[in-house]
């Protein structure tokens, strides 16, 4: 099969594919931007101009980690690029003749005021840059200064001044998505009445990494105090999937999304897409590993859309976003119920004790005595059945019989109450083991109809009231 | 009398260095993330102590080793011990159910080893004695079996006075594990918290039938765990000659003195393939003896040295000779010059399999020393004119859900009870038997 076509046009600025370095501390400079597109990336949005330089304090990031895994959230309290506007505007120029078939677009934020917008907007255009990122998300430091998210958080200003930039721009302006709002359709369509030709999100979310328990310093903190930061990385995606999907199903916006939040591997990227946007922008994760990560979304999105024999990104993007709606119109009628398959189950309990103490009690534990237990493993394989995984790990050594997953002579059997498995998914969220619990759909005794339809129907009185389910 | 080792100092602290150096914090961070935290966990099931051990590893994965040290040491006071001489692939590691899924399991012996030196390197305390009740338990045995029993007992508030025949505390787990599994320093360090919560402990002190009555008649209660006694004789010629020795002396010796007073031969011979002979086969390999041969009646596959020691002695060098019996050993000017050895033919499988001798099979394997690792005898001559105790095949009979005797107020628990066992199931023998002597006092 051919190769499919990776390349990617948002808002009429063409990339060789659709991934973007996100404006950030890896778009800063000449020196990494031409470090990414040699690594491989389509785009970038070079680290917000302001007129002046900002001053930056020490230290500026936070981490989380989880269970072992390093950076799960990152947040930042650094400002906007900390270097002159004309060292900036060189770089930016020589960069785009040297990559003249990579997107380079330019994020601004200055203060709120016309002559200085028209003033940054003009000189950055004349750069040759490919287009222009409003700055109206960051959460930290500038927004106490009226720019940034104290712009992104009232539509009002978020339309003003994204005309004021169209009164100049002469190419396509993209407007920046705080995600620190009750709703972010607000603010976007906003930016579209103001004439913005794309919208990216998300911005940071506002937060604080956490405190010291030694010193009792918030973290990251200067000199013993903290400040609210931004927040990102993986932790952030399913915040931006959703307002990526709420914008990209809103009624009054048309215009194209770059999707921004948590993107780490070409997973991520390929849901940000189905979920509307056009193209991705990706930040935290280079700070973790470096640009070499884009050779893995370019392979893991050209052998997806392979699989799936998607030639070109138009053929997906999008195609998620009309599946997500109202719980109101979700089919009352739509039965899922787990089954665990006994074959690969290595009896930790985590569905037993999640179900348990977590949702509905419908996993029955039966204790096995070990010996009963092997002589079923062997009356299996030797009727041909394919050996269970934990048999292979019997062993005898010095004389005593081990098996994984058996203690004190005895195996728990854990099943599944069929009854009264209200198909929740947590079980098969939990299981340590892929493919071992999977949710089958069976018929259910309530007709295929939304709660929509079900409650009309309940007042005409063609259906019964729905029997609540049976709890321990 | 033997030689002693012609190994520099050095050599041998390389030599008998530990088998698994400590995880440090981000090894065993990182370690500990590997476990599902399983629920009713197979691990915990299998630990003949019931260790806790999902919760100890989540305690170490979140950082709080003093916590994971509590969980450990609540549930077996020689917690520190048994992370480094459990047979951990048998128990706790055999049944961790990464073996299905990843195909290896979580350290669980290495991680114990962390929580708990950190506990030790922090000299940390974790529990008290009770409130004094009044009542008073006499514990035959400082062994593992008998302190795990004083421990408990103590923190009920009953009085404890131990009696212990060497100068020493521990028992076999001072004394008789291989020094490169537990240190010396460590066995003893490790019993402080123990005799800290007011153990009264008389060193020096055998008890014989006589004093058990009078122990019978001034205490409330007895705990025998008095372990077991010296090798069992093979009743072969030259038994009795310069050269021939038994596994646990040879082993005391590493721990009773410096490395360097330690005798080993040039070509020993191990005779029996228990855990036993494969620590006194290693240990001689790491002694500096130029070739070590385990000789055993049956086949590999009936030894009762655990696969993974089997494995430990090999790479040690350790020789195996399987299916030959001893005859006799062979003396050259009052010391041993070999042993000479018989093939047999076993008939069937398993250990209760017989042997059959191949007639005109004899040969002799020239050694220096010969160390007999035949498991021990009984040492229960002191209750034999105790009324109530039953005494089969050389075991103690107890009850075994408190340890209980057929003699009233006497309870018991370690070796004595089963020709050797491990260290964790002493533990677990002296808890259920200060369980049972407390239900006995109340």
């Amino acid at each position: 099969m051919k190769k499919p076509n990776l390349a990617a046009e948002l808002c009429g600025i063409a990339s060789p594919n659709p991934f973007w370095l996100a404006s950030g501390p890896p778009t800063n400079s000449a020196y990494q931007v031409r470090r990414a597109f040699e690594a491989g990336w389509g785009g970038v949005v070079w680290k917000t101009l302001g007129h002046e330089p900002i001053v930056n304090v020490s230290s500026r990031y936070g981490a989380i980690d989880y269970d072992g895994r390093k950076v799960v959230g990152l947040n930042n309290i650094e400002l906007i690029t900390d270097r002159t506007l004309e060292e900036n505007l060189r770089e930016i120029r020589e960069v785009k003749r040297e990559f003249p078939d990579h997107a380079v677009v330019v994020s601004l934020m200055v203060e709120s005021n016309r002559e200085a917008w028209h003033d940054i907007v003009k000189q950055t255009e004349d750069t040759g840059c490919d287009g222009l990122e409003l700055n109206f998300g960051c959460p930290h430091g500038m927004s106490e200064r009226g720019m940034g998210s104290a712009v992104g958080q009232v539509p009002e200003y978020a339309k003003m001044i994204t005309e004021w930039v169209k009164e100049v721009a002469q190419t396509p302006v993209l407007v920046k998505l705080t995600p620190n709002v009750t709703d972010v359709r607000r603010i976007g369509r906003a930016a579209a009445e103001g004439g913005a030709d794309g919208l990216s999100l998300i911005n940071t979310i506002n937060s604080i990494m956490g405190v010291d328990l030694d010193t009792l310093h918030p973290q990251p903190h200067v000199a013993g105090r903290g400040s609210h930061g931004g927040y990102c990385g993986p932790a952030v995606k399913p915040i931006a999937l959703n307002m990526v999907q709420e914008i990209a199903a809103d009624p009054a916006i048309s215009v194209p999304i770059s999707g921004i939040g948590g993107i780490q591997a070409w997973q991520d990227a390929i849901e940000f897409m189905l979920l509307g946007a056009g193209n991705v922008q990706v930040c935290t994760a280079v700070m973790h590993y470096g640009f070499r990560i884009v050779e893995h979304l370019i392979s893991g999105l050209e052998g997806w859309m392979r699989e799936k024999s998607f030639a070109q990104l138009s053929d997906f993007v999008g195609h998620t976003v009309h599946a997500v709606g109202d719980w109101a119109d979700l089919d009352l009628g739509y039965k899922v119920i787990a089954e665990i398959d006994q074959n690969t189950c290595i009896h930790c309990g985590l569905c037993y004790i999640a179900c348990e103490d977590g949702a509905h009690q419908s996993i029955r534990k039966t204790e096995v005595p070990e010996a009963e237990f092997i002589a079923e493993l062997e009356a299996l394989s030797a009727n041909g059945a394919p050996p269970k995984t934990a048999a292979s790990t019997l062993q005898v050594s010095g004389g005593t019989r081990v098996l994984a997953g058996a203690g004190a002579g005895i195996v728990n059997r854990y099943e599944i109450k069929q009854e009264s498995c209200v198909g929740c998914n947590l079980c098969s969220l939990v299981c340590p083991v892929n493919d071992c619990i999977s949710m089958i759909e069976v018929p259910s005794s309530i007709p295929s109809m939304s709660w929509r339809e079900y409650k009309d129907r309940l007042e005409r009185g063609e259906v019964e009231p729905i029997e609540p389910p049976a709890h321990v | 009398m033997t030689d002693k080792t012609r190994l520099s100092a050095d050599q041998l602290a390389h030599n008998f260095a530990d088998l698994h150096p400590a995880y440090d914090r981000d090894e065993a961070v990182v370690e500990a993330s590997r476990c599902l935290y399983c629920y009713d966990a197979p691990c915990t099931r299998a630990c003949p102590t019931h260790i806790d051990v999902p919760r100890f590893i989540r305690q170490i994965q979140h950082d709080n080793p003093m916590g994971a040290a509590e969980t450990i040491f609540a549930e077996n006071i020689f917690g520190g011990s048994c992370a480094r001489a459990c047979p951990t692939e048998v128990l706790c590691e055999g049944a961790c159910v990464d073996r299905t899924l990843l195909k290896e399991p979580v350290r669980i012996g290495r991680l114990q080893r962390y929580a708990t030196d950190h506990a030790m390197e922090n000299d940390l305390r974790f529990f008290e004695p009770g409130p004094d009740t009044g009542k008073r338990v006499a514990i035959i045995g400082a062994g593992p079996a008998g302190l795990a029993c004083a421990h408990e007992l103590r923190k009920a508030g009953h009085a404890v006075t131990v009696y212990e025949a060497r100068d020493v505390p521990g028992g076999l787990n001072t004394l008789g594990i291989a020094a490169y599994k537990i240190t010396t320093e460590f066995a003893l360090q490790e019993v402080q918290p123990i005799l800290e919560m007011g153990v009264d402990i008389r060193y020096d002190t055998p008890v014989d039938g006589v004093m058990l009555e009078t122990l019978r008649r001034d205490y409330d209660a007895v705990f025998v765990g008095v372990g077991l006694g010296e090798t069992a004789r093979l009743g072969i010629e030259g038994e009795d000659l310069d050269g021939v020795w038994e596994a646990l002396d040879f082993i005391f010796q590493t721990h009773t003195g410096s490395l360097s007073e330690c005798r080993v031969g040039r070509n020993v011979v191990v005779i029996g393939a228990g855990n036993t002979a494969i620590d006194v086969a290693t240990e001689a390999a790491r002694l500096g003896a130029e070739q070590v041969t385990i000789v055993y009646r049956r086949t590999a596959h009936e030894m009762s040295a655990f696969a993974y020691e089997y494995e430990l002695a090999k790479a040690d060098a350790v020789q195996f000779l399987w299916q030959v019996q001893p005859l006799r050993f062979v003396g050259e000017n009052g010391r041993l010059a070999g042993l000479a050895l018989q093939r047999v033919q076993q008939n069937g499988n398993g250990r209760t399999a017989t042997v059959t001798p191949l007639e005109g099979s004899d040969f002799d394997l020239p050694c220096d020393m010969a160390i007999k690792a035949l498991g021990q005898t009984s040492l229960l001559d002191l209750l034999t004119n105790v009324d109530g105790l039953s005494v089969e095949n050389g075991r103690l009979q107890i009850d075994a859900q408190t340890g209980a005797t057929g003699a009233p107020g006497v309870f018991s628990g370690g070796d004595c009870l089963s020709k050797g066992a491990e260290i964790v199931d002493a533990v677990q023998e002296g808890k259920i038997a200060a369980a049972g002597i407390n239900d006995y006092l109340s």
